[in-house]
């Protein structure tokens, strides 16, 4: 087929969506910047424009060749996280970011697609009657966990967990026994216990900025000028938008400031405070849409690749969202989750993208079969 | 394994696949639900809550220091200014290289290494928006050349506050006294506290004038109501209420009578008082000597501080109203005032001196060795006779002494808006008992009737007591101009008019009569007659060893422990105007050393300026013209020195 031909073929009410979301995220960083294209519109728009004419130029090409390549781009992704461990810059006490001269790349946020793609690949190449088998659950367990503990030694505990979850995720779609969840469930809470019980000894597996984390996000009000002053203040803006919102560009608490880097992760709290409760739930019905839309095409693909990449990408793409909604609401402890297609930053932006791409190779080509 | 078994397996899995998925959306939608609830009660639930919040944060209160009120002398010439202060401040975040700017900057003012350290320091502490002082009290010319370099200078922001400046400080530091930076101790004793105390470093009255009326000069602040960020920035001004400034204070000093008085009393420990008699008006306040208000404004170096506490002749202290000396024999007159009043003597009565007083065994000593013969009560006065009041005081008694004391104004501290007012002292027998144990001696009414023993009057008293004496009226002494609401007619002291006559005569002679303690000091202007009277008040004992050797002369004594100057007069004789005292510290003879201070003053006070030398005996001329032209040089090349601009 002709590959200009199969754009036809596109999930278009998805790429509707995401355009949708990113005309959002382009009125709020307008916002947040005191009504200026400087410093963050201008480039967000330049990158998010690139990389959607990439998902075009991703859905023609053939979901086998996605396929085909999946365990080099896993193995790619595990040599970036590796590097970045060992050359990345240090930012804020961790080593997260890979200076690639040309971009500045995150490669834990670049390696969820990866791992996603070699799941997604694993299970369409194991035949089904090994799915649920004790070895076979342990290799991708192994293709979760390495790169997980990799990212957590950054640190990065936010990121690892997520990667954890998704690969996870990926696992239980692909119809791996109930009993495995079961019991990794139970084990993962006697962890949790463990970990807690941890502290202050000498064998802390935890460090102690992790502790008063969970600490000040248990009870922010005990430290509302230091750490709990991010949660503070952004809930602050998220209920004083009310119903309406104090209107666009008039949010006091992110237009002076107060609020913590209100144009990446707590872009939220500036949208809930200028547009109220009217412009959060939208957003999140935009969201849910776009999540809808992938289940559908996920549903309508013949092939376990195509499913399991689908799903595993949806389900990355609403870790984004509703964990970075919830961390501003104070409903999780703060971690460095943008809110996805309308926060500010590059990596992020086109690992997003980039997903969106393979899922609309997917959906193009459902019927292909192979 | 079969192929049909696989099939089956496959779809059992494909159906567990597709039952999985649609699991995971309704997990998801679940989470979405959850969320958006979460949102609902924030957003729609606590809304109002969290607006209050919102404000809350973001507008902050600014206090807009009111203008202190200005001090002026009774001819509205000020004395306390508030002048423009040129300072730059540096804001930190607006410099890219602060250690460059100020090197910068150190090439067109004055700035060292070590002043550029301490500011790169203080810079460190604060929040980097925090406006850190680089320099005060700028040059116009200064000021001038950084705001023309203001482009290379980022984060230099020049500045015009309000300072206290003190002008002819040396004469007025001891009246109007100064402000400083509030202390800790002064907010906590301020009840209830004034919001603009709160102002760091925000200058309060600490001594005389500006502290007792520092309500009255204060002010009222303004309040600005401001948007400030997360990290209290001012963004706009939302709202502003303006402030009150503070009320301006007049003074009943003139100026120029004050500059000549402390000419006159430069380098010596000293100070004199002049009062109008009619209204009380205060003309002048001396006290010697000075120090320079102006240091203190902004707070005062360490050393310059110990220098003027350790300074033997404490040029802190305001002598004319906190020094409390032994009267000696200017208190004289109220002794022989209360027996007049008593009619324990006649005005011809006659006592008779030999140069001592018999008490038991005990010699009281007049000082005059060979004695003065016969004296009546003027003759006494006029020559300060020990011994005829050493009798007389015997007459009285200490209590009706001290009764009369009190009524022409000793023994108590006046209604003024000044720091460390002394009452002085009035001795009783009680206070004797209660404070050493011992009844109250006869010997102890014969030292009080020469002003020696345990009575004290500050000079300011004196004057009081020369003007009560000289008008017959319960003359009260006020500083501010106009405080005095019924300044025409002060109360009658009723005291006989005889009895005053009397006193006011036996002072006349003091200056005006061949054989007076300070005839030497008498002026030739028959309009301007003098009245007055010598003491000379003793620090130490002379033991009777001393006496019989030959009493050691002051002068050979150390300064400490000399004897005190004073005197006391009011002029002109026949229509009395003016009162004065002069008290120089261990000044050695009254009649020597206050009584030619206190001519020049008084004369100056009636001449309306330097007094002509015709005023003066003839002998004498010479001597006062160079005197008084040295102090008019002296005066004229002071004035309007300002050490700030």
């Amino acid at each position: 087929m002709n590959p200009f031909i199969k754009i036809i073929y596109i999930n278009w009410p998805l790429q509707i969506l995401i355009l949708a979301t990113a005309l959002f995220g382009f009125l709020m960083l307008y916002s947040v910047s005191g009504g200026s294209w400087d410093p963050w519109t201008k480039p967000q728009i330049n990158r998010f424009f690139i990389s959607f004419i990439l998902i075009f130029v991703m859905s023609a090409i053939s979901i086998s060749f996605w396929q085909k390549i999946s365990p080099f781009c896993y193995i790619l992704g595990l040599a970036l996280l590796i590097a970045v461990y060992f050359y990345g810059d240090t930012g804020m006490g961790a080593k997260r970011w890979l200076d690639l001269r040309i971009i500045k790349l995150q490669p834990s946020e670049a390696f969820k697609i990866s791992m996603v793609m070699a799941l997604a690949y694993y299970y369409h190449k194991l035949p089904v009657n090994k799915v649920s088998h004790p070895f076979y659950v342990i290799v991708p367990l192994l293709l979760i966990i390495i790169p997980a503990l990799i990212v957590f030694r950054q640190p990065d505990l936010g990121t690892a967990l997520v990667i954890i979850m998704i690969g996870i995720f990926v696992m239980f779609i692909a119809g791996v026994h109930f009993g495995y969840f079961l019991f990794g469930g139970l084990s993962f809470c006697t962890l949790l216990f463990i970990l807690f019980q941890s502290r202050g000894t000498d064998w802390q597996l935890l460090k102690d900025y992790h502790f008063r984390r969970i600490d000040t996000f248990l009870d922010p009000s005990v430290d509302p000028l230091g750490a709990g002053y991010h949660i503070t203040q952004s809930k602050i803006a998220l209920g004083s938008g009310g119903l309406f919102g104090r209107g666009y560009m008039q949010g006091s608490q992110s237009q002076l400031n107060f609020l913590p880097e209100k144009h990446t992760d707590f872009i939220f709290t500036t949208l809930a405070e200028e547009f109220g409760f009217f412009g959060t739930i939208g957003l999140l019905i935009i969201y849910s849409l776009i999540v809808a839309f992938c289940i559908f095409s996920a549903l309508a693909t013949t092939d376990k690749f195509s499913r399991l990449l689908i799903t595993g990408l949806c389900m990355t793409f609403f870790t984004y969202f509703s964990i970075n909604i919830a961390m501003v609401m104070g409903l999780l402890p703060v971690v460095g989750i943008p809110l996805p297609l309308v926060s500010y930053g590059g990596s992020s932006m086109i690992v997003i993208m980039l997903s969106f791409g393979l899922i609309q190779s997917a959906h193009v080509h459902k019927n292909v079969g192979f | 394994m079969s192929k049909f078994k696989d099939t089956t397996l496959k779809s059992k899995i494909f159906r567990r696949v597709h039952r999985r998925i649609v699991l995971a959306g309704l997990l998801k939608a679940s989470t979405v639900a959850l969320l958006g609830w979460n949102i609902r009660k924030l957003q729609i639930e606590d809304s109002e809550d969290y607006k209050l919040l919102a404000d809350a944060n973001r507008v902050n209160l600014r206090l807009i220091p009111p203008s202190r009120g200005l001090i002026f002398d009774r001819l509205g010439t000020p004395i306390a200014l508030n002048e423009q202060n040129y300072k730059i401040v540096f804001i930190r975040e607006q410099a890219a290289d602060p250690r460059k700017v100020l090197k910068k900057l150190a090439s067109i003012i004055e700035l060292d290494q070590k002043r550029q350290e301490k500011i790169l320091q203080d810079m460190k502490k604060r929040s980097s928006f925090i406006p850190i002082t680089v320099a005060e009290n700028l040059t116009w010319k200064d000021f001038a050349h950084i705001s023309v370099n203001l482009p290379s200078l980022p984060g230099i922001i020049p500045e015009v506050g309000l300072t206290r400046h003190y002008q002819e400080y040396e004469s007025y530091a001891h009246i109007v006294g100064y402000v400083g930076p509030i202390s800790d101790k002064d907010l906590k004793s301020e009840k209830p506290v004034d919001p603009v105390l709160q102002i760091p470093k925000f200058q309060i009255g600490k001594v005389g004038v500006e502290k007792k009326l520092e309500t009255h000069l204060r002010g009222r602040a303004g309040v600005s109501k401001v948007e400030v960020n997360a990290s209290g920035r001012v963004m706009r001004e939302l709202s502003r209420t303006q402030g009150k400034s503070g009320e301006n204070i007049h003074l009943t000093i003139a100026t120029n009578l004050q500059k000549f008085a402390s000419e006159r009393l430069k380098g010596m420990s000293a100070s004199s008082v002049l009062i109008d008699i009619k209204s009380g008006d205060i003309l002048s306040l001396v006290s010697t000597p000075s120090y320079n208000p102006n240091n203190f404004v902004l707070g005062i170096s360490q050393s310059d501080w110990n220098a003027l506490l350790n300074d033997e002749r404490k040029p802190l202290l305001n002598k004319a109203t906190s020094g409390a000396y032994p009267p000696g024999s200017t208190f004289k007159m109220v002794v022989a005032a209360a027996a007049l009043e008593l009619g324990l003597i006649g005005l011809n009565d006659k006592i008779f001196c030999a140069g001592f007083y018999e008490l038991g065994s005990r010699n009281f000593h007049c000082w005059l060795k060979g004695g003065h013969g016969k004296l009546t009560l003027q003759e006494a006065i006029q020559k300060s006779c020990d011994v005829y009041f050493y009798e007389l005081a015997r007459k009285v008694g200490v209590k009706r002494i001290g009764d009369m004391a009190r009524r022409l104004g000793l023994g108590q501290a006046y209604n003024l808006p000044l720091t460390g007012l002394s009452k002085g002292f009035v001795p009783t027998k009680k206070w004797k008992k209660e404070r050493f144990g011992t009844s109250w001696l006869v010997g102890d009414t014969l030292n009080v009737g020469i002003g020696q023993g345990f009575s004290l009057a500050t000079p300011l008293q004196l004057a009081v007591m020369t003007a009560r004496l000289a008008s017959g009226k319960e003359v009260t002494p006020n500083i501010i101009k106009n405080s005095n609401k019924n300044p025409d007619n002060p109360k009658a002291l009723s005291i006989k008019e005889n009895t005053l006559v009397a006193i006011r005569k036996g002072m006349f002679d003091v200056l005006n009569e061949k054989d007076g303690t300070a005839f030497n000091f008498r002026t030739t202007n028959h309009n301007f007659l003098i009245a007055g009277k010598t003491g000379t008040s003793q620090v130490r004992r002379i033991t009777r060893e001393e006496r019989e050797e030959g009493v050691i002369k002051n002068e050979d004594l150390p300064w400490k422990m000399r004897d005190h100057a004073l005197f006391t007069c009011f002029a002109p004789f026949k229509n009395p105007k003016y009162a004065l005292s002069v008290v120089v510290e261990h000044g050695g003879s009254g009649s020597k050393v206050a009584a030619p201070i206190a001519r020049d003053i008084m004369l100056f006070q009636l001449y309306g300026g330097i007094p002509p030398v015709t005023a003066y005996p003839e002998k004498q001329q010479v001597e006062a013209r160079k005197r008084l032209m040295d102090i008019e040089k002296k005066i004229n090349s002071r004035t309007n020195i300002n050490p700030n601009i």
